[in-house]
């Protein structure tokens, strides 16, 4: 077994070797960080195909709960035109909520579903920047995400007879890409929270998710929220993200810049900032010794 | 192996042959514990887990550090692997430092831990592709480097695809020793690599562990609390008792130091307690938690 353990041969794939230096090692370990990304995305398909009938489950119960509140248009004796906006607005808060819900659900439970396999170890002692194991558990998020969330739109408009002929679905689907950037940066945030209190931190997510849908216009417009909400509604991505995919759903429209820039600017900020959190929760975890326990 | 991680390689062929394996000087790591006794609202009270230890490895040996349940050996090994960061003292594995260089040395080491931590609906395939995805290696390179690890260590092909949680204990532990060797490390931490295995698992293990030290240029520090496996397995054994380590000696000092016959006999003559009765007062107890 040549090249196994210890191995002091020099590599037969890197391509650079080892004078090259600089640049060349970078080129490297740039692909390796990559391939670990891909692994990411690799062991969370891997998980999904072992528990595809549990996530049905979920997925009907998901429909169910978005039919609860898109009937709410039906009982408001409203024309049937104005009905059918209605219920096409509150389905598209619906599919953004449970949309950014698996957003949340798999960024907060990283380290919880690591820690309930006792796999945590291993994937904190490996070569791979923690930019790369959240944004790979997070690109496999928004992709997950934006598969359940498809389905369930169309699943719930099949079922209540919606109509949505001018709809954009194109943009749509472009903006709520664009927001999934910010909605990541939030999520790498709150993913810190069960490092620091194994027992509680997974639920405290939740709480973070929740609170991001009241400001932002759920299932009404912002404008009927109290004023101080309304500021804070203005730093939430799914502000941008309803905002906008209400308009292409039920008016045709494209993609508004109004909504872009936003979205571009708290993705910038967003990402950062939620590395440097959860840094700072594994060093908190790593000093005092919470990296393993299980909660 | 015909397959391999490149930087790994790249960075083991790049270490001076000179520099120890492992060097670690006055290390220290204290956990703070709120003291049932004292009640709900008392103060944290810090527990050493590790108390100014210090001992060299050269590179190619096999160290065994021997030690009660809660004497500090898996907070060493975490403490090597980049798990823990230190409160005193410090730590370089072929030179570099532990607590600095982290991604540099997590290139250097793997681990085999007591507890074979994998995905358990995921098969022993899916397991191995998934950790080697972190050290750089393609589906390209795991597809052939996956089945010869595996069949190097023991593990039947027509079980690979089956999940973790269908294998036994004895193979569990087989994917999880492939699983640091797939990885190709030059440091190589053995957490009680053996522990819960039956008889005949156990001592394949051993063999595995003996093999790879017959072939490869690895370097193991081996943490266990079963005295014959370290005598039979190490070039020098040290005693971790309550977070100081006694000694590190080649097991025929150790011997002639305490004028005994056995490791058994040599705790005893170092601590005074027997090796057997772990965790009788307090303080061992609350170690346990952490160390």
């Amino acid at each position: 077994m040549s090249g196994g353990v210890g191995s002091t041969e020099p590599p037969r794939s890197a391509g650079t070797g080892f004078a090259g230096a600089g640049a060349g090692r970078r080129a490297v370990e740039m692909r390796n960080q990559l391939v670990g990304l891909l692994g990411i995305v690799e062991r969370n398909v891997y998980l999904t195909k072992r528990y595809f009938l549990w996530d049905l489950a979920f997925m009907v119960w998901t429909i169910a709960n978005t039919l609860t509140i898109v009937f709410i248009a039906r009982a408001a004796n409203l024309s049937p035109a104005h009905e059918n906006t209605l219920a096409t607005k509150l389905l598209v808060g619906a599919t953004i909520w449970a949309f950014l819900g698996i957003i949340f659900e798999f960024m907060t439970e990283i380290v919880a579903w690591e820690r309930w396999e006792g796999t945590i170890e291993y994937t904190f002692m490996a070569p791979l920047s923690r930019f790369a194991h959240l944004f790979g558990q997070g690109a496999f998020a928004v992709l997950y995400g934006l598969i359940r969330a498809t389905i369930l739109f169309f699943a719930v408009a099949a079922f209540i007879g919606l109509h949505a002929p001018r709809a954009n679905y194109g943009a749509a689907l472009a903006l709520l890409a664009l927001a999934s950037l910010s909605f990541i940066g939030v999520g790498i945030m709150t993913s810190v929270l069960p490092l620091i209190s194994p027992e509680k931190g997974a639920q405290l997510g939740f709480v973070a998710q929740g609170l991001m849908l009241v400001v932002s216009g759920v299932y009404y417009p912002v404008s009927v929220m109290p004023e101080w909400m309304q500021w804070i509604a203005k730093i939430s991505p799914a502000t941008y993200a309803i905002r906008g995919d209400r308009a292409s759903i039920v008016d045709g429209a494209g993609l508004a810049w109004a909504n872009v820039w936003p979205l571009l600017i708290i993705a910038v900020l967003a990402t950062p900032v939620g590395l440097a959190v959860f840094r700072r929760g594994e060093r908190y975890a790593k000093k005092h010794g919470k990296l393993k326990r299980s909660g | 192996m015909s397959t391999f991680v490149p930087s790994t390689t790249d960075l083991a062929s790049r270490l001076d042959r000179e520099t120890p394996a492992v060097e670690v000087r006055d290390l220290r790591k204290t956990f703070r514990r709120r003291d049932r006794k004292a009640g709900r609202f008392a103060r944290k009270r810090p527990w050493p887990a590790l108390d100014d230890v210090t001992f060299t490895i050269a590179r190619g040996e096999c160290v065994a550090i021997l030690g009660q349940n809660g004497s500090g050996k898996s907070t060493l090994v975490r403490l090597l692997s980049t798990l823990l960061i230190n409160d005193g003292g410090e730590a370089r594995i072929f030179g570099h430092d532990a607590f600095r260089e982290e991604s540099t040395i997590r290139r250097l080491v793997n681990r085999v831990s007591v507890e074979a931590s994998f995905f358990k609906k995921m098969s022993a395939s899916e397991n191995l592709s998934y950790a080697a995805r972190f050290y750089g290696m393609t589906p390209r390179q795991t597809r052939t480097a996956i089945p010869e690890i595996l069949a190097k260590v023991g593990f039947p092909p027509d079980r690979r695809g089956e999940s973790m949680e269908n294998l036994s204990r004895g193979m569990q532990q087989k994917v999880a020793l492939a699983r640091a060797l797939l990885t190709s490390p030059v440091l190589l931490l053995l957490d009680e690599p053996t522990t819960g295995l039956d008889p005949r698992s156990k001592l394949e293990v051993q063999d595995f562990i003996r093999q790879v030290r017959a072939e490869h240029d690895a370097t193991i520090l081996l943490c266990t609390h079963d005295m014959t496996e370290a005598e039979t397995l190490a070039d020098r054994i040290g005693i971790l008792d309550r977070g100081r380590l006694l000694f590190l000696e080649p097991v025929e000092a150790v011997k002639q130091r305490f004028g005994v016959e056995t490791l058994e006999q040599a705790f005893f003559a170092a601590t005074g307690r027997e090796f057997e009765n772990e965790g009788q007062d307090e303080d061992d107890e609350y170690r346990e938690v952490f160390a």
